[in-house]
């Protein structure tokens, strides 16, 4: 019997192409922001308000990480933005080497901002780096306050919290107290974002924040 | 639910390694994981028994984990402290600033391997393993 000693990360393949990609990514001056949530918490809708906050100054694409379809894509062209849709087939989260493929379609000397819609799931992707600058994560308050508890990881995996959907608040009796010092205690750092996307409430603050990040980078 | 593509990528590595070095079988995988990572300790295991079934290499394999607990420093005070998946406050400043130093491991350790040589002097192998079952027991 013999005894090997390995210690070889489990995601070699994966965080070796990603950080290729976060070295293509800096030296086109392109800022990389990946975005995970629930289905329905409203990531897409996030995600056409912040272009619509940031057009004017950067150039932006999205890419739209989904098992199936390609209708987010299309609401995001449908804006006058460059989208490409992965379908990941079944696969609960992206992957580098999927990454990698939709990032080969972009013309990345053009571009400021990539916005990547991950798959809606608050589990999985965390663990997977994709040579994005950051992680942000989205919860909506239907969800309810209770999330930061059931899901930690995906909230210390998150540079920045998006609360989504505040004006429903009364309706859901979300407590907020409890939710901001469960965010505060899981990721001390990470500040929490209120909007309300499609009544364009609160985008500017967080895109303002975003916009920081991006300048920084060029 | 995510454990099988992970475990995928263990097998392919591991079997790498194995044939690399000559073996004829894998006898055990050590893994670190870190309680910070969305992995399942159960999942592994389940995701583990499925793949190494279809193994020729790692088909009589056992895998074993080694979970890591959290720990942190203190951007503020410098503590270093250990503590759970939802408490990252500095326990001894309250700071907010902290860094994780340990917790999202996701490491291949090691193997243990069968190599041609253990067995030509198999009759040697069996009967130290044999002494130990007799201790062990």
């Amino acid at each position: 019997m013999a005894h090997i000693d390995l210690k070889q990360p489990i995601l070699d393949k994966n965080d070796q192409l990603a950080r290729e990609l976060r070295q293509r990514f800096a030296e086109n001056h392109v800022f990389v922001v990946d975005l995970l949530a629930s289905p329905g918490s409203g990531k897409t809708s996030t995600i056409l308000a912040t272009i619509d906050a940031l057009r004017d100054e950067f150039n932006i694409a999205v890419i739209e990480g989904d098992i199936a379809s390609s209708v987010d894509a299309e609401r995001i062209k449908a804006q006058g933005t460059p989208a490409v849709q992965i379908n990941t087939g079944g696969a609960c989260h992206l992957e580098s080497a999927m990454l990698k493929r939709a990032i080969d379609m972009l013309d990345l000397e053009r571009l400021d901002l990539i916005i990547i819609e991950n798959v809606g799931n608050l589990v999985c992707p965390t663990d997977f780096d994709l040579g994005e600058n950051m992680k942000v994560m989205i919860l909506s308050v239907p969800e309810g306050d209770d999330k930061p508890l059931k899901y930690p990881g995906v909230f210390q995996a998150a540079e920045a919290v998006i609360l989504n959907k505040v004006d429903t608040m009364p309706v859901f009796n979300f407590d907020e107290e409890a939710f901001t010092s469960a965010v505060n205690q899981l990721n001390p750092q990470a500040p929490i974002f209120r909007i309300a996307a499609t009544k364009e409430q609160g985008v500017s603050e967080w895109a303002e924040w975003l916009a920081e990040k991006i300048r920084a980078v060029q | 639910m995510h454990e099988l593509g992970i475990m995928t990528g263990v097998m392919d590595a591991v079997e790498k390694s194995a044939r690399e070095a000559g073996a004829q079988k894998v006898l055990e995988v050590t893994l670190s994981v870190g309680e910070m990572t969305e992995a399942i300790e159960d999942a592994l295991q389940f995701a583990f028994e499925v793949l190494s079934e279809s193994s020729q290499l790692c088909s009589d394999a056992t895998l074993k984990i080694n979970m890591i607990s959290p720990k942190s420093e203190c951007l503020e005070c410098g503590a270093v402290y250990t503590h759970d998946r939802f408490h990252m406050l500095c326990p001894e400043c309250g700071g907010f600033a902290t860094q994780l130093l340990e917790g999202r491991e996701l490491q291949i350790d090691s193997i243990e391997v069968d190599l041609p040589d253990d067995a030509e002097s198999g009759a040697d192998a069996d009967k130290s393993g044999v002494s130990d079952d007799e201790l062990g027991q």
